[in-house]
């Protein structure tokens, strides 16, 4: 039975992070894991940063990845301090273990104390950040596509494992660092996994637009968010990308009465937050909280809410038994995984490699 | 003495998943994806139905070439490897989980974080194979590029390893998490982690290199040897060698562990594994790899041979860049000239000399005789147990712990059940000792 939906599919998202810091975090991320796709959310991310106290998100999702069977697992990982090329490996490699459902977070470290950890360099402006960040994801995609999907061919008659015309060199040459290839991880399953980059900050914009798959915004208002929206979809337009190929996400800080969210670098209240600075009842009303992600959704300011739980312990059940089932109970969230990939999920095409004979099937 | 010994000497085993190398078989039809999560799932399930100690993961982070391109005769292409174990982590209850991860091409902080971070979603089963490859061909996939002298490469490896552990000592379980201050010849850090102390006390730290500084590397820091010696006259002098490294660092020989890499194929006579062995020879040895093999040796193009002829007359190039990523041939004069040798006398083709001389399996034999070589490789003090490599992926350790752990059970030289949860109990290695920071 196909019908034709009069609206684009809604995308719900949440974070877990932070996590235990000991041996703790493995189960307390498998049971937020396994409520988030009881509840079908497109994906969860894991934020990280070598500051805050916390496991390796990639590794957290890694071992939450064969606990859990469809809902994508998207880590933060950072491009300032860690080797490109590890960075690639490693989150191809999640793709691996999850069959195809990874995504990752860009993100930068910013000040000198965590350069002071690796103390190798020293922390350049946030600008420089995001664009090699943005180098980063762009050798990262390289990377991806430097094993052509049929490169293993295990001919017997001629010995050969692989077709070697099918792995490339990828001689990324960047503003501050080249990377020379191939990869040393097989093309992963999505192709590419997901790319999200936090939209928030305007440095990380022009990285967003042009290499995000799905970007984070955070705004006041539908006016506001539709604005960022169509920003971004120009700036990506402009990258020569197809705008309808780039999810805008909102994210929302989500407490209980009196408790505020998270606190908001950028400085907006908290857009669902109703009547008052003390934070609001978005958790404590589910469905009031499941009406406004219908309005903003339904009128095209946003392709879907990613929260940002003050709390994920606490906060993530209540947002999956009220706020996702009366958004079920309206017929405007799925009930049911109909993919098994992120990509499938979001809604997006998995990528031909850019080292493909052209005209390859697409 | 004629009465049996009183206490057996424990046997570790450990598996290695088949690799990027001419060992694994991959044109059998029963091998597997080399890269599916399933088959890490499989392997890693059976080395936890047979006890294992751990099971190992290698690493290599440049794809190997020949004469500028990639090698396409072995198998190709691999998972990162914490993260896989990271996953394995979730499908294993006791099973130690080994990373294999460069010393040269990864920092410090990072390495602490991710081993800890290993370690604490494992509930303490993680080590880390500390190797040190820093050819200029590798770093050429790194912002650094080919920054470390050969030379170094163990005086960065071993700080490194030393950074790490205090970084891992710097915030204990359920204590305060303290600053840790690292000032050295290799690394200028500060900071704090963002880590608890990994339940370990300190991951399992294995050491592969073979030279004398790996050695002496080995002996000061390493709980570990993955060593290359499975023969047993080499291996009595590699265990000799390096447990006599011991007491220069206040160490006991338990202390520190070696495993050779072995292989072995079974049968049910001893003809029948014979026969066996020789057909996985051929597998591992086609005629493409038996040219590519020699070519590693003389360093020169050698394709217009036919591998079913005879020898090549020409003498190796030593100055040769022909092959790029893999560990060179020490001496590959001495080694033309045993292989050339080993073909006059015995008449054989290029394919048949490069099977005589490398394509030589381990342990061949019925269940119970293999068995018996492993303990007598022990008992006599050529190894404390092994790393099976096995040749196919993923059913390639099926028969030996269906077949041979039990007879090692029965032989009372392994274990029945694992009586402790960590890799650290497994390997019967003591905590390591906890040292306050410096600031
Ligand atoms: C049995 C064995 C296994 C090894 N496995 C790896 C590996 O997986 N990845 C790697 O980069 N190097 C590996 N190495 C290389 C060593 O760790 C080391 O870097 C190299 O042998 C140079 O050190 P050496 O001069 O002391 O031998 C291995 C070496 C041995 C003997």
């Amino acid at each position: 039975m196909t019908r034709a939906h009069p609206y684009r599919p809604l995308h719900l998202a949440a974070e877990i992070a932070p996590g235990a810091v000991g041996t703790r975090a493995a189960a307390d991320a498998v049971a937020l894991a396994r409520i988030g796709e009881e509840a079908g959310l497109d994906f969860l991310t894991h934020d990280d940063s070598f500051s805050r106290p916390g496991l390796d998100a990639l590794a957290v999702l890694s071992r939450v990845a064969p606990a859990t069977r469809s809902i994508g697992l998207v880590p933060t990982v950072t491009t300032t301090h860690t080797e490109p090329f590890h960075v690639q490996a490693a989150v191809a490699t999640l793709d691996w273990v999850s069959r195809g459902r990874a995504g990752w977070r860009v993100e930068v470290s910013r000040g000198a104390a965590e350069a002071a950890l690796f103390g190798r360099r020293a922390a350049p402006p946030t600008a420089a950040l995001w664009q090699e960040a943005g180098e980063v994801a762009e050798v990262a995609r390289r990377l991806w596509d430097s094993w052509e999907d049929d490169a293993e061919i295990r001919d017997v008659p001629t010995g050969r494992f692989i077709d070697r015309d099918k792995l490339h060199h990828v001689d990324f040459q960047g503003s501050v660092f080249s990377v020379k290839g191939p990869s040393i991880v097989p093309r992963p399953p999505q192709g590419h996994p997901v790319v999200v980059v936090d939209a928030t900050r305007p440095e990380a914009r022009e990285t967003a637009a042009r290499h995000a798959d799905v970007a984070l915004i955070r705004a006041a208002s539908p006016e506001e968010a539709a604005g960022l929206r169509a920003e971004l979809h120009r700036a990506a337009r402009a990258h020569g990308r197809d705008p309808e190929l780039l999810r805008v996400l909102l994210s929302v800080p989500a407490g209980l009465p009196g408790l505020p969210g998270h606190s908001d670098p950028s400085g907006h209240s908290d857009p669902f937050g109703h009547s008052g600075p003390s934070g609001d009842s978005d958790l404590a009303d589910p469905a009031a909280l499941a009406e406004r992600i219908a309005a903003w959704h339904g009128g095209g300011a946003v392709d879907g809410l990613h929260l940002v739980p003050a709390d994920p312990a606490r906060d993530l059940p209540r947002f999956a038994a009220g706020t996702v089932a009366a958004l079920r109970g309206r017929g405007l969230f799925r009930t049911a995984y109909a993919g098994t990939t992120l990509r499938d999920h979001l809604g997006l095409p998995r990528p031909v490699s850019q080292y493909a004979p052209k005209g390859a099937d697409a | 003495m004629t009465e049996s010994r009183p206490a057996r000497k424990q046997i570790h085993l450990a598996a290695h998943f088949p690799g990027v190398n001419s060992t694994t078989v991959w044109a059998d039809p029963r091998s597997g994806s080399q890269i599916d999560f399933s088959s890490f799932e499989h392997l890693a399930r059976t080395a936890e139905r047979g006890l294992f100690d751990f099971f190992f993961l290698a690493e290599g982070l440049r794809l190997r070439e020949h004469a500028g391109r990639v090698h396409d005769l072995d198998v190709v292409g691999r998972p990162e490897s914490i993260t896989v174990l990271n996953a394995l982590a979730a499908v294993t209850d006791r099973l130690g989980l080994a990373a294999t991860v460069n010393a040269t091409f990864n920092e410090p902080y990072e390495l602490a974080r991710r081993l800890a971070s290993l370690d604490h979603l494992s509930g303490g089963r993680a080590a880390w194979n500390v190797v040190t490859s820093s050819d200029a061909f590798t770093g050429e996939n790194f912002r650094r590029g080919g920054f470390l002298d050969r030379a170094d490469r163990y005086t960065r490896a071993a700080e490194a390893l030393a950074t790490v552990r205090e970084l891992w000592d710097s915030w204990p379980a359920g204590g305060e998490r303290r600053r840790f201050a690292h000032d050295g010849p290799q690394f200028r850090i500060e900071g704090e982690v963002t880590v608890e102390r990994p339940p370990q006390g300190h991951p399992v730290v294995i050491q592969a290199g073979d030279s004398a500084e790996g050695r002496e590397f080995a002996a000061s820091a390493a709980d570990v040897i993955f060593s290359r010696h499975s023969e047993p006259e080499a291996g009595r002098a590699f265990y000799a060698d390096v447990k006599g490294r011991l007491a220069r660092y206040g160490r006991r020989p338990e202390e520190l562990k070696i495993l050779p890499a072995v292989t072995y194929v079974l049968g049910d006579t001893e003809a029948e594994a014979r026969e066996r062995a020789a057909l996985i020879s051929r597998q591992q040895v086609s005629p493409q790899n038996a040219i590519l093999t020699l070519e590693q040796v003389w360093g020169r193009d050698l394709s217009a041979y036919d591998p079913d002829g005879p020898f090549p007359e020409t003498d190796p190039d030593p100055e040769s860049t022909l092959v790029q990523g893999r560990v060179r041939v020490a001496d590959p004069f001495a080694v033309a000239a045993r292989w050339r040798a080993l073909s006059e006398a015995k008449g054989l083709s290029i394919r048949e000399t490069v099977i005589e001389a490398t394509g030589r399996h381990s342990f061949v034999g019925t269940p119970a005789s293999v068995a018996a070589a492993l303990e007598e490789h022990v008992a006599t003090g050529a190894a404390d147990g092994f790393i099976l490599v096995p040749h196919l992926t993923p059913g390639g350790l099926d028969d030996f712990v269906d077949r041979v752990v039990p007879l090692l059970q029965e032989r009372g030289v392994f274990r029945t059940e694992y009586t402790g949860t960590t890799l650290r109990s497994h390997l019967g290695l003591p905590a390591p000792v906890w040292k306050a920071g410096t600031p």
